[in-house]
């Protein structure tokens, strides 16, 4: 082998991959070729320091956790009778810090509650609505268009938020069918998660608290207030999730 | 198969490699957020696909999942950044080789060094997280990065070419 041939497959022989004929020789070249040496020594010490500068990104402490927890919540057989696992969380309306108090209440259902099969539908409406073509009815940053739309088309008016300030985009807002009930629904985006904002009045008093459950890979937040029952779906992690939940309920005061 | 044990064994096979998955996923998104998320992401892939996996590499089937959820992000959001092939035909490399203790020198510098690896194209910062931080072979390499096993050498010398030139030339 000549100097080019060396030096074109050096990656190789230093990387030990060469055939072992090709290794040979490119050994046996290296022992008379001083220019041929310097390349690979200089190979060596590129992949030394890459090695010795501990670059590999170990994965945050609770990714794993959330992982886990994520795949045993796919793990569930759907049409389970099994309950879903809501956790009350408290969040101060008038809010500076997040969460005060979080408790399990551990439901021990035999069968599917209305809530289940609630949260159920809910993350059936925000899959199909990411169907090409489904999210928005009225695509539109502006909440003084997509209010407004609702308009005639809905018993009820939604309140729509701004959220920009805190980096959630409106998308746009579309009719949707929920609890036997035509419902609004005002999509917001957070980098590429969407959100699904389901709203419909409800004559129960408002909840303090905020609901949560995980499900098929989704976060679920629902609560109540000034007469409207809120779902709020997305893909989002949990506390971003709920940090879109907490300036909501501020602005919905 | 049983949901239950799948998610058992999913866990046993797929669930350890959460490191990998975010090391390449961070050095391809270059930040925390995003990595997180595309992890995230690819483990819902894999959970759904697992059915079709058969085998004992489980690391390289889920960093196929992972990189191509993060191309899939940078192609929507940064084409500017992936190949290679643009870039050279403008700034051609110079071969000449440096001198290998000044090389040693300056990337003992963490910092420097991921920068300058930070400056590479995807697809070549890919190959070398791919063959020196995880160690996988060219054979693995073509598989997870979808390449012809031929290309790695050649795309490895490349990117090997280009960390030495952003390294030489960062003091100036």
């Amino acid at each position: 082998m000549n100097c080019q041939e060396v030096q074109a497959t050096i990656d190789g022989y230093v990387d030990g991959e060469l055939d072992p004929v090709r290794n040979l020789e490119t050994e046996r070249h290296m022992q008379t070729c001083a220019s041929c040496t310097e390349a690979y020594t200089a190979h060596q010490a590129l992949r030394a320091s890459i090695r010795a500068a501990s670059l590999y990104m170990t994965a945050p402490a609770n990714l794993r956790t959330r992982l886990r927890s994520s795949v045993h919540d796919l793990g569930r057989t759907t049409p389970a009778l099994r309950a879903m696992p809501w956790r009350w969380i408290g969040i101060a309306a008038s809010l500076a810090i997040a969460i005060a108090v979080t408790w399990d209440l551990a439901l021990l259902l035999h069968g599917p509650s209305v809530e289940d099969l609630l949260t159920r539908d809910i993350i059936s409406g925000h899959v199909r609505s990411l169907q090409a073509g489904h999210l928005v009815d009225v695509p539109s940053a502006d909440r003084h268009r997509v209010k407004p739309w609702f308009t005639g088309k809905l018993d009820f008016s939604p309140p729509v938020a701004d959220l920009t300030d805190h980096d959630f985009a409106l998308v746009g807002g579309r009719l949707d069918y929920l609890d036997n009930r035509a419902v609004a629904a005002v999509v917001y985006r957070r980098r590429q998660h969407l959100i699904n904002l389901f709203i419909w009045p409800s004559p129960e008093p408002p909840s303090a608290e905020t609901a949560h459950a995980m499900n098929q890979g989704y976060q679920v937040f629902h609560w109540t207030q000034s007469g409207m029952t809120y779902w709020a779906v997305s893909d989002l992690n949990e506390r971003e999730l709920q940090e879109f939940v907490q300036f909501l309920r501020q602005q919905t005061h | 198969m049983p949901e239950q044990d799948k998610a058992a064994r999913f866990e046993e096979t797929v669930l350890p490699h959460v490191d990998a998955a975010y090391n390449l996923a961070r050095w391809l998104m270059r930040n925390d957020h995003e990595a997180e998320d595309m992890v995230q992401e690819a483990y819902l892939r894999a959970f759904k696909s697992f059915d079709g996996f058969y085998g004992a590499n489980g690391r390289a089937w889920l960093l196929t999942i992972v990189r191509n959820v993060c191309y899939t992000c940078l192609r929507k959001n940064r084409t500017g950044e992936l190949t290679t092939a643009f870039e050279e035909d403008l700034h051609p490399i110079e071969s000449a080789a440096p001198d290998p203790q000044a090389l040693l020198l300056q990337s003992e510098d963490r910092q420097l060094l991921r920068h300058a690896l930070e400056q590479l194209p995807a697809d070549s910062r890919e190959v070398l997280i791919l063959r020196e931080l995880e160690g996988f072979s060219y054979k693995e390499i073509a598989e997870i990065a979808g390449i012809p096993p031929g290309t790695v050498m050649s795309r490895l010398a490349r990117a090997r070419k280009r960390l030495k030139h952003l390294l030489i030339n960062r003091e100036h």
